[in-house]
């Protein structure tokens, strides 16, 4: 129960300016801009764009900022931010297969068309410290190898899409439906798998990993392989009413994970492999791995699976404690003053005593 | 008055408006012609759609911020944007530029702001793609002791 309290406003003005002071740090140090966050811990930017469901890099720089670099704070600043702002509508689909990639890799395939491009990526590095980052105001010491293609493009084409022209993989099959939006009405059980996804691509980071890793241990195995992961930029075209047809407004960093899953047949279809999807604000890809392991270990009704009673293939468990921000909501309220509720239970503890004591020395 | 214009060249260079740095464009159109406000540079958000799979039903991803802006020019010529970001500057000089394109003067404007924006999105684009060609693998596999 809440029970309104009165009083503390100094002790809460001081608190908050000494918050703003712990969050400037020793003076003599150079002040953080919000380019510096955006351009130079971009994957924080990222992470916080994603679980906030709100793609701006500048917001996301700020709200780190103003958070002390508490990422989930800065997902929180971010949520709030976006309820004030009025929905224009919404895009058209995303063509993630017209994507310029920057990374793009296929665990499945070594040969594919488009081939496998690494991009920036961490893998292959030594995870050792390197203390030259410590030495200030050094570029870069290596020149970037860079390949000039004349003309356009190679296409990338997706990679489920070589095994679906064998009919080995199901199949995604286009539909126009327009999908629900938990932002604008609650989640209803059972979800459909677009709803699902919704939660998913804004689900935090850390949950989304365990409950996928869990999947690969054996509570609710799907025997995933990484079909394929790019990241790189998409249009955003949405229709202006005005006009009578679509535009590209923008372009977004995108992560997208498709992996390739045990297969099975039936009566009526011959074994072929299922699919799981990830598709991430920004470059995520471990969200994004994580997210397409999670969703086929969530399809198990729909794909005639056992249920084995694994977390992974709860879907009221996954969607209820998915959200960092109602989890911290809820977990973090109960610092705040219950003092009646307290009270309450005090009471009762101590009736309780006295009513246990007086059996006893009646007893005696 | 405006001429009939190809949805197809308006959605273009509606793109490319909306696509551009803000400050280059700035830089570009730093001197604005009289206009009123039909909507004054207003922020919200849209949201993304993804599609299961790639290329199945579609979901919700997320929001982007946008700002949107639409104006007319002396002659009674509309122009419109809806620009990624919250750069109400941007949304007004895309607005004006997309009104400016349908007019007589539309080929100088052309010639002045888009063709420079169209070859340095080109630019920055190819430099990518090549940072990205050279980081193409051929992974080899190899044969295993006890397949010998």
């Amino acid at each position: 129960m809440y029970v309104a309290v009165k009083g503390g406003e100094r002790a809460i003005d001081a608190a908050h300016d000494w918050l703003a002071e712990e969050r400037r740090g020793d003076l003599s140090v150079p002040e953080l801009s919000i380019a510096q966050i955006r351009e130079q811990m971009a994957l924080a930017v990222n992470r916080v764009m994603a679980e906030g469901s709100l793609y701006d890099p500048d917001l996301a720089a700020l709200a780190i900022k103003q958070a002390r670099g508490d990422l989930i704070e800065a997902v929180f600043l971010i949520r709030a931010y976006r309820t004030t702002l009025p929905r224009v509508g919404a895009s058209r689909p995303v063509e993630t297969a017209a994507m310029a990639v920057d990374r793009r890799v296929s665990a499945t395939f070594k040969d594919l068309p488009g081939g496998q491009v690494l991009g920036p990526t961490f893998d292959y590095t030594h995870r050792l410290l390197d203390f030259s980052l410590m030495a200030e105001g050094e570029a870069p010491s290596s020149s970037i190898h860079e390949e000039r293609t004349g003309g356009a493009p190679e296409p990338v084409p997706h990679v489920t899409g070589l095994l679906d022209r064998d009919g080995l993989i199901e199949q995604a099959l286009p539909d126009d439906t327009p999908p629900r939006d938990l932002t604008r009405e609650p989640l209803e059980l059972p979800a459909s798998r677009a709803l699902r996804l919704q939660a998913l691509a804004r689900a935090d980071e850390g949950f989304t990993l365990s409950l996928a890793y869990s999947t690969q241990r054996g509570y609710g195995r799907t025997h995933a392989f990484v079909g394929e992961l790019r990241i790189g930029r998409v249009a955003v075209e949405i229709d202006l009413p005005e006009l009578g047809f679509a535009v590209e407004i923008g372009e977004i960093e995108l992560t997208e994970c498709e992996t390739v899953n045990q297969f099975k047949g039936s009566k009526t279809e011959p074994p072929q492999f299922t699919r799981g999807y990830g598709l991430v604000m920004g470059q995520s890809e471990r969200k994004a791995i994580s997210m397409s392991l999670v969703d086929r270990a969530l399809r198990w009704q729909e794909l005639g699976e056992d249920f084995i009673g694994a977390p992974a293939q709860d879907e009221e468990f996954v969607l209820s404690h998915c959200d960092n921000i109602q989890a911290t909501g809820f977990l973090e309220h109960i610092k705040l003053p219950h003092y009646v509720d307290f009270q309450a239970e005090l009471e009762l503890v101590r009736r309780l005593r006295r009513e246990a004591m007086a059996a006893q020395e009646a007893a005696q | 008055m405006s001429h009939q214009t190809e949805p197809n060249l308006r959605r273009d260079w509606m793109s490319v408006l909306a696509k551009a740095p803000p400050a280059r464009l700035a830089a570009l159109m730093p001197d604005l012609p009289a206009h009123d406000d039909l909507r004054a540079p207003e922020i919200g958000a849209v949201m993304v759609q993804g599609r299961t799979g790639g290329t199945g039903a579609p979901f919700n991803l997320g929001e982007m911020t946008v700002t949107r802006c639409s104006v007319r020019l002396a002659d009674g010529t509309v122009g419109h944007a809806c620009v990624q970001g919250r750069d109400k500057g941007h949304a007004r000089r895309a607005a004006l530029a997309d009104a400016m394109m349908q007019t007589a003067g539309g080929a100088a404007l052309e010639a002045a702001v888009l063709a420079a924006l169209r070859a340095e999105e080109a630019t920055r684009r190819a430099a990518r793609a090549a940072k990205a060609a050279g980081t193409r693998v051929e992974f080899f596999t190899m044969v295993r002791g006890e397949d010998q």
